[in-house]
């Protein structure tokens, strides 16, 4: 079985602990860099118009770079297993889902608002990875789930 | 005819601005494009020498700061800063967020908002990358507080120290008639961003947080000198000098300890961080805006332009000059606007409010450049702007109304003069 973990910042734990218990042949560490965030800090120098500064998000993507190659090394650690580490850049949702081509089962986590149980609990990235990806989909709680008190009351009955 | 010369060498300029082509620097079409509209006629040497003589102390104040900001970089002020974000947020994204506004206001109120987009951004990257939270808020955090934060002082930015002499207001008085605006322009971001981000600023699953590396030692010396220059140019009005005397004094002191290792190569980095080609860039934009200003443009500014400062000409003011900001972006607008409102304070500081808030709309600085650069296609994965539009669709309109309504309190407060 080819397993396919989402390695985003802040939930990954989760998803390395679950994707441990699961018996693999081939397991896949992916992490994407949203180009967006670099652009935003190259665009802001680009906007001070006037001082000569080279155009470039090189130092941007540097960092963001090594702090990637750092999480995944994390993430390697915790999962204490051989794994293919995928390094990607681009729109997240979007490489998540092309590098589950050919795998059985994508791992990742909910990044939503999770103080209640409900759809808001997943966000957009996570929602379209979802509802796009051509293999099974394990989506599991980065942290203990809201009680079953959180859920929204059923529709009263019609008369 | 000559009008739309003018507006052409304009258009030309920023263009070459925003293109860059080959990499050159953008002086290299402003000092020919002010030579033609002296050639042409449009402006006369007189002229020139006046509008040289009007922006030189600006100008040297500018580089003064530069130069202070980059030493300030050198001796690990930033970095310092950073690391000890990094330590304060214990990993919780919206206390890093409260941080890298506490921050950024501070450095770029003092340091000008070139040293927050090009020192205190990248830390800020570091650091969110280093403790694992997503850096996005806040790295567009600096990019609004590098505009937003620069109302405070006239050093904050060059478009207020174009207006500073022209207002007629002391050091001093424009900060205490400022701070109110600041302060509440500030707040109205906080509670933008932390609504807008709430999904990206959500506490981290428990996990091993990646332990972030100790400060290190402080550099006490760099923050008392700028602790220092700080107090001077609040003195600098009783004292009687022009404050980019003590930006000269504290960038000296700063770089006395480096020129005595190694003189010739750090006198080159001052020179380089110095940016005289920035110098003859503002110089030259002031000769070709002088040209446009004499010429239709002008007067229909002029038209548009309230005449007394009460709120709601200030709240036109404002609006007209973030109009302005976001067509041809904000050093030209503000040297087209400032000396048609010179007579009123206050609303040369509605202008101000105007052309510092503006840029926010886009992550560029202005709504021109964003589609210049879309035309000319100087990224080969352009990034997804309709985010930070969204965004700045929301802050502008807000901020914009409530630092004039702050300003309108202060000036009834303090009075204009």
């Amino acid at each position: 079985m080819r397993i396919v973990v989402w390695v985003a910042e802040g939930t990954w734990p989760a998803c390395v602990d679950a994707a441990q218990r699961l018996p693999a042949a081939e397991t896949v560490l992916l992490h994407v860099i949203d180009p967006d965030t670099a652009g935003a800090v190259s665009g802001a120098r680009a906007g001070l118009l006037g001082r000569g500064l080279p155009d470039g998000d090189a130092a941007s993507f540097e960092a963001l770079t090594a702090a990637q190659s750092r999480l995944l090394d994390a993430a390697q650690e915790r999962l204490a297993r051989p794994a293919e580490r995928l390094a990607r850049r681009g729109r997240p949702e979007r490489e998540v889902v092309a590098a589950c081509g050919e795998a059985d089962l994508l791992v990742l986590a909910r990044d939503g608002d999770r103080a209640r149980l409900g759809p808001r609990s997943i966000g957009p990235h996570t929602r379209f990875a979802v509802d796009h990806a051509p293999c099974g989909v394990l989506l599991v709680w980065p942290d203990p789930p809201p009680g079953l008190a959180t859920l929204p009351p059923p529709p009263p009955p019609r008369h | 005819m000559g009008a739309a010369v003018g507006l052409l060498v304009l258009a030309g300029v920023l263009g070459f601005a925003v293109g860059r082509p080959r990499g050159l620097p953008e002086v290299v079409a402003a000092v020919p494009g002010a030579a033609a509209v002296v050639l042409v006629g449009l402006v006369s040497w007189a002229q020139v020498r006046d509008e040289v003589v009007t922006l030189g102390p600006t100008v040297g104040f500018l580089a003064a700061v530069l130069v202070l900001a980059h030493l300030a970089d050198e001796h690990g002020v930033f970095g310092y800063g950073g690391a000890v974000m990094g330590m304060a947020s214990r990993g919780s994204p919206r206390r890093l967020l409260r941080l890298v506004f506490v921050l950024a206001s501070v450095v770029t109120a003092v340091l000008s908002l070139d040293a927050t987009v090009v020192l205190l951004t990248p830390v800020v990257l570091a650091t969110a990358a280093r403790i694992g939270v997503r850096p996005r808020p806040h790295l567009y955090a600096c990019g609004h507080l590098a505009n937003t934060a620069s109302l405070l002082l006239p050093v904050s930015n060059l478009t207020n120290l174009l207006a500073f002499s022209a207002s007629g207001l002391s050091f001093t008085r424009f900060a205490g008639l400022m701070a109110a605006p600041w302060l509440a322009v500030i707040a109205v971001e906080y509670v933008i961003f932390r609504r807008r981000f709430a999904l990206d600023l959500t506490t981290p699953a428990l996990g091993p947080a990646p332990e972030p590396a100790p400060p290190g030692r402080a550099p006490w010396y760099a923050i008392a000198v700028l602790a220092a220059t700080l107090a001077g140019f609040a003195l600098s009005e009783p004292a009687g000098l022009h404050p980019a005397w003590f930006a000269a004094a504290g960038a000296l002191a700063l770089a006395l300890p480096r020129l005595r290792r190694a003189p010739l190569a750090e006198a080159g980095r001052l020179l380089r961080a110095a940016n005289l080609p920035f110098a003859a860039f503002v110089f030259a934009l002031g000769v070709v805006v002088l040209a446009v200003r004499a010429g239709p443009v002008g007067d229909a500014v002029d038209h548009l332009v309230p005449g007394r400062a009460g709120l709601l000409g200030m709240l036109g003011a404002a609006a007209l000059a973030a109009v302005l900001a976001n067509l041809v972006n904000n050093l030209p607008a503000t040297l087209m606007l400032v000396p048609l409102v010179a007579h009123s304070p206050g609303l040369v500081l509605a202008v101000l409010l105007g052309v510092n808030i503006g840029p926010n709309l886009t992550y560029v600085g202005s709504l021109a450049t964003l589609l210049w650069r879309q035309v000319l296609h100087t990224r080969d994965h352009p990034p997804g702007t309709g985010e930070f539009l969204r965004l700045g669709a929301v802050t502008v309109p807000a901020c914009l109304v409530v630092g004039v309504g702050a300003l309108w309190v202060s000036l009834r407060l303090f009075g204009a003069s």
